[in-house]
């Protein structure tokens, strides 16, 4: 077939979007989302890069810190949390076996996560509201740098996508726990308790020990989506409070900023945030990790059940870390610098580490392997965590968070090397591993350009955080402007890694349009012709 | 008091021999496990000594860094320390306002910085003339801010917010807005008196 063919019909013409089922379509909808979003991410990312080496004569600091505000947003809500409930409201029901709760509600998470993530974007671009992702008190609520509209249509997107979260959290317990029409009553409250892990907790007291009655993977996802929940309603309530600001702003009443404590709303708000940072996403990403190993090697989880017991650690343990966050704030008091910033903090090594050695076990086991695409990326991910864990741990100390905080290291060989390498290579696993499963039997349209995008993203996400990392030790701060080169040859650097990273995208994106067509990307949001609860056709 | 560039290299070593290690690791399993060999199972006595080591880490990086680096314990405890020097410092409309305008510090003295917000959160730091940091605190309105810093090598410093508070905070820069004198002179100074 020409490239004309496959641009227009697909690779050899396999995809057709007509024979796709209900779920097959709205997992697909998220994953074109949240891959559109990852590309206003990295196009947003490569601005900055720029901006960092010399300013842009077409990009105000103004617009800059607007995109510095929009970035991690459109990152975590618009793209990661597009392509995680995507995934999994597929694989709970896959691995549940049985049909999700409501499809309806499923259609309705994409659709809320996509349009919130739009609004807080274009507030953002228009108005040039720029409070940061991390809102210290009273910066939100300064309307002598920012527009309450804009401020106003901001917070109302953010809370759209949180809407849209809930009903994702909706649905993941109402079906794991749920009784489909016609099957025997299911034990809600036992599958509850297995998701949950209270079951293998009370298997720690007892010599009867109860069976697990959700497979490990579903465990993963039920404990982060309790994270999500609990920062889901942190966020909406920070919201309605900048809003009950903006709404008297806007009603030309000023309220005191003083009625609200500093630090007492940044310890509530970065417990609500760190709870995204480490909590569901280092859960999701070891109950991912798990199920890809299970997938690629066919064999059983290497120490299932600590895998399982770990997990409910890592819940409690996010719980009661936020602190961290908090080293260079003096008011701070020690207590909960030393207990909750560090050695509670210092679990996560721990944890993060066990679910890193489990999956490693777990591929040793099946060995000799294929080197796949799933696997290729599967290890990339594992490395990336590798690396970004031990580097926050390593800020999550007293003495060295004094010269660290703030700087390029925190954003670059922890945050971007967490979230490029580890999170979305690990995304990228599965998304290479579930392509033929929610495809029908699509194949890739090249295997070079998946190569390239592998080494590309591998590169260029660790050479971009290994260069700002350098930069951060030398005193450049994160959230800040050098305007005279001061960090010149790093920023160049770092700069050429991002260019990589893009690179990478758009080398994917373009091999996922090869493999499904333009007609076939466009099919994907036509309803499905099919109708049934199931996830993929009858054979 | 070991200065703060003396940590960062020690750290900057340290990460990156961790991360050689880190990508060889890797590297070398991703060429395993592709390679023929028998399918085994890993011991469970490497699970857990991998575990307990993980475990030893975690706590002892905290034990370690308390004990050798100078601020850490007078970080925690600035109360029960008495400074040579307090210097009271506002922000206010993203300017900060010093108690003069050079800041002079006698080397070997330990300082007291207390900043306060009458607005926005901000933050407060010392930067070398090569940009490299000293130190920082956040700057929360409505708190005390205060950090204590022994100066124990002469240099001219910049102050600098170190939090974001809006565009306009970007350009809270003081250059050479700190101090601090010569050691040789302390030195001498502190040997007549003794003579």
């Amino acid at each position: 077939m020409s490239f004309r063919d496959d641009l227009i019909h697909g690779e050899r013409g396999l995809f057709k979007p007509d024979t796709l089922t209900p779920m097959q379509k709205i997992t697909l909808r998220f994953v074109v989302m949240g891959l559109v979003f990852y590309g206003f991410a990295v196009i947003e990312g490569m601005i900055m890069r720029l901006y960092e080496v010399k300013p842009l004569p077409f990009v105000s600091e103004e617009q800059f810190f607007a995109i510095l505000t929009a970035h991690p947003l459109v990152g975590i809500f618009g793209s990661t949390y597009s392509l995680v409930c995507g995934a999994f409201l597929f694989l709970v029901p896959f691995l549940m076996k049985k049909p999700l709760w409501s499809v309806k509600l499923a259609n309705l998470t994409w659709i809320f996560l996509a349009v919130g993530t739009l609004t807080f974007w274009g507030a953002g671009f228009l108005t040039h509201y720029a409070p940061l992702y991390t809102l210290y008190w009273p910066l939100p609520a300064d309307f002598e740098q920012f527009s309450v509209i804009g401020g106003t249509v901001f917070i109302l997107g953010i809370a759209i996508v949180m809407v849209g979260t809930a009903f994702f959290i909706i649905n993941v317990f109402k079906t794991i726990t749920y009784t489909p029409e016609g099957w025997e009553k299911q034990p809600a409250g036992a599958l509850l308790g297995s998701a949950l892990g209270l079951s293998g907790f009370r298997n720690l007291f007892r010599k009867q020990k109860e069976e697990h009655l959700v497979p490990l993977p579903v465990a993963a996802i039920a404990r982060g989506t309790v994270d999500m929940a609990l920062n889901s309603t942190v966020i909406l309530f920070t919201g309605v409070l900048i809003l009950v600001y903006m709404v008297a702003a806007l009603a030309g009443v000023d309220l005191s900023h003083t009625a609200v404590d500093a630090l007492l709303y940044k310890n509530w708000f970065w417990w609500g945030l760190d709870l995204i940072a480490d909590g569901l996403v280092l859960i999701f990403v070891a109950g991912t990790w798990y199920l890809l190993a299970s997938l690629i090697t066919g064999k059983p989880i290497y120490f299932q059940n600590i895998a399982r017991a770990a997990l409910l650690v890592e819940l409690v343990v996010s719980w009661t870390v936020w602190s961290h966050h908090l080293l260079s704030d003096q008011a701070q008091p020690a207590v909960l610098k030393v207990v909750s910033g560090e050695m509670v903090t210092a679990f996560e090594l721990i944890t993060q580490g066990l679910a890193f050695f489990i999956t490693l076990a777990t591929l040793w086991s099946a060995r000799p392997l294929k080197m796949t695409n799933p696997l290729k990326f599967l290890l990339g991910g594992l490395l990336g965590f590798a690396l970004a864990v031990p580097a926050g741990i390593m800020q999550a100390d007293a003495g060295l968070n004094r010269i660290l905080h703030n700087t390029q290291w925190i954003v670059g060989p922890h945050v971007h090397v967490a979230i490029l390498v580890g999170l979305t290579m690990t995304l990228y696993s599965a998304v290479y591993l579930l392509l033929p499963i929610l495809t029908n039997g699509a194949e890739l349209w090249s295997q070079k350009l998946a190569d390239l995008h592998f080494w590309a993203h591998l590169l260029g996400g660790i050479g971009m955080g290994a260069f700002m990392g350098m930069a951060g030790l030398q005193g450049m701060l994160r959230r800040s402007l050098y305007v005279q080169g001061e960090f010149g040859g790093y920023m160049i650097l770092a700069g050429l890694s991002g260019a990589l990273l893009l690179l990478a995208f758009l080398v994917f994106f373009f091999n996922v349009v090869m493999t499904l067509g333009l007609k076939g990307v466009l099919g994907i949001f036509t309803p499905s012709k099919i109708a049934t609860k199931d996830l993929v056709p009858a054979a | 008091m070991v200065d703060s560039s003396v940590v960062l290299f020690g750290q900057t070593l340290a990460y990156t021999l961790y991360c050689v290690a880190m990508i060889s690791l890797m590297a070398w399993f991703a060429y395993r496990v592709t390679q023929a060999g028998a399918a085994s199972v890993v011991k469970p006595g490497v699970f857990y000594t991998f575990v307990g080591f993980l475990a030893v880490l975690g706590v002892s990086l905290h034990i370690i860094t308390y004990n050798t680096i100078p601020w850490a314990p007078m970080d925690l405890d600035r109360g029960a320390y008495t400074p040579d020097r307090t210097f009271s410092i506002t922000v206010a409309d993203h300017r900060f306002q010093l108690p003069a305008e050079k800041l002079l510090i006698e080397c070997g003295e330990t300082v007291l910085f207390d900043v306060t917000s009458a607005d926005l959160t901000y933050g407060f730091g010392l930067f070398r003339t090569d940009h490299s940091m000293v130190f920082q605190m956040q700057v929360v309105p409505g708190h005390r801010n205060d950090i204590l810093w022994k100066f124990e090598k002469p240099g001219v410093y910049t102050i600098r917010s170190t939090e974001y508070s809006g565009p306009a905070g970007t350009s809270m820069i003081l250059e050479d807005a700190v101090e601090v004198g010569s050691c040789e002179q302390t030195v001498a100074s502190s040997a007549s008196h003794n003579g």
